[in-house]
């Protein structure tokens, strides 16, 4: 009895992404149409920080982000590790790049923010320094990934080294409590509620969800091209390994 | 359960003899490693002038730099020349724990090259005009904290072991991961703030690291060699 499509299995894993990778996009435009209105037009300028205080909602959504990605791929990394499931490998290498892209707007974001608020583009703060270890660590990932040829081992090796990245995740978490210094502390998710304005938490709410599905849907394709690029690979190699055993060209066309 | 003729102190304790005796006649890598060390110190003055004020306060950061640098230098060998002359498929398939053979080749990276600089470090630590009471905290801190960075880097050395030329990626992969060994070692060495907490600290460190990085080293040789 077949109730469920297995997900697991490539071949299904490709008809859902062609199913829901639409679905997806769209709810990302429409909360980013919402969002953005919501933070660019609607909600009301800080009454210290006046309109700067709009880069709020493109800076926390991609930190929370840059944590998030790298969650899933050291889940992702367990997958690996313990199964040997080749769709984890997938999703922990597609996972990667956008971990590093989320990270990246987050500090750039967080520096334009501090220029005008702080008056400094850059400080050695904890949390500052904690989000910039992550991000080389997100680099030192893709660099691992590039060196290492067979992908099955290369899988096993960079989920060996997320795991042990993984230290970082709580420490960037509670940097601002550990080490009270210049970034302030967490407004939204903590004891006693948040302590942000709802007129600002709304619009902040709609852009994290609009993150999220955008990483969901870039994901899902980024694992389709990885696997569609390993089937590439295994049919060029067995188109060499045919040409060299003397069958004619035309039969062992190579695959790219 | 196996069985093998030799008990495993005596295994591992042959194999700390092996590595200790290789480094000693392979291109003496404890003198090169301080060398390396004092070169390192001999060219910040002419970096930023030879002003002894200045060079004394930035003193315990320079020589822990050069520390971490120096550590770094030697350990894309660590498991690549197991895994070249084949002694590292002999550990993989002994009965002897793989965690602890990491443990041991450590040991003998870090009597190497970690002693040999915390050993020197009071006498360079001269050359940058440091005082009495910053001499006994960068050798105390350094003591207790190069072992961090050599385990550190043992997860590196295990995950770029097949590669050829896994120097540069090792680096890249381990600098970020020691940052915060870096950070309290520095702190409890230029007495910036009280020695004591900043000490502790990287004692913790130091014993995490001692508990933790074996099991991802061995983890990472048994997947990085099929």
């Amino acid at each position: 009895m077949r109730t469920m499509p297995n997900y697991a299995n490539p071949a299904d894993f490709l008809r859902l992404v062609r199913a829901a990778a639409p679905v997806t996009a769209t709810i990302t435009a429409i909360l980013f149409g919402i969002g953005l209105y919501l933070a660019l037009l609607d909600s009301p300028p800080d009454y210290q920080q006046g309109e700067t205080v709009r880069i709020m909602y493109l800076h926390v959504p991609s930190a929370w982000m840059a944590m998030f990605v790298y969650v899933v791929m050291s889940s992702a990394a367990l997958g690996t590790l313990v199964w040997r499931h080749p769709l984890a490998d997938a999703t922990q290498k597609a996972a990667a790049p956008l971990g590093a892209a989320f990270t990246f707007l987050c500090l750039v974001t967080g520096s334009l923010w501090g220029k005008p608020e702080w008056g400094t583009w850059w400080v050695w703060d904890a949390r500052l320094t904690s989000v910039f270890v992550l991000f080389l660590i997100y680099l030192g990932i893709i660099a691992l990934w590039q060196v290492i040829e067979d992908p099955g081992k290369a899988a096993r090796l960079v989920a060996v080294f997320t795991l042990v990245g993984a230290v970082n995740i709580p420490i960037i978490k509670f940097s601002v409590d550990w080490w009270n210094t210049l970034h302030q502390s967490a407004s939204v998710f903590r004891m006693g509620g948040p302590t942000i304005a709802m007129s600002m938490l709304w619009p902040l709410i709609f852009m994290t969800f609009a993150f999220t599905f955008l990483f969901l849907t870039l994901h899902m394709l980024a694992i389709r091209n990885e696997i569609l690029r390993r089937r590439i690979r295994r049919l060029s190699m067995l188109a060499a390994s045919a040409s060299e055993a003397g069958i004619p060209a035309i039969f062992a066309e190579p695959a790219q | 359960m196996k069985q093998s003729g030799v008990p495993l102190p005596s295994a591992l304790g042959a194999l700390l003899l092996r590595d200790l005796r290789i480094g000693r006649r392979v291109g003496g890598a404890a003198s090169m490693g301080v060398l390396f060390f004092l070169c390192l110190v001999a060219i910040t003055p002419f970096a930023i002038g030879p002003d002894l004020a200045l060079l004394a306060r930035i003193g315990p950061a320079i020589l822990w730099i050069a520390a971490l640098l120096a550590t770094l230098l030697g350990l894309d060998r660590l498991f690549q020349a197991d895994a070249e002359d084949g002694s590292l498929d002999l550990f993989l398939m002994s009965d002897t724990p793989l965690e602890l053979i990491v443990l041991v080749k450590c040991l003998a990276h870090w009597l190497l090259t970690g002693l040999p600089l915390v050993i020197a470090s009071p006498f360079f630590g001269l050359l940058l005009g440091l005082d009495a009471r910053a001499l006994e905290g960068v050798a105390a801190s350094l003591f207790v904290g190069t072992p961090a960075l050599t385990l550190i880097g043992a997860i590196g050395a295990a995950l770029t072991v097949s590669l050829r030329r896994g120097g540069l990626l090792l680096a890249i992969l381990i600098l970020p991961l020691s940052i915060p060994i870096l950070i309290f070692g520095v702190a409890a060495a230029s007495g910036a703030m009280a020695f004591l907490m900043p000490f502790l600290v990287l004692c913790g460190l130091t014993l995490a690291a001692l508990a933790l990085t074996p099991f991802a080293a061995a983890l990472a040789l048994r997947n990085g060699l099929e």
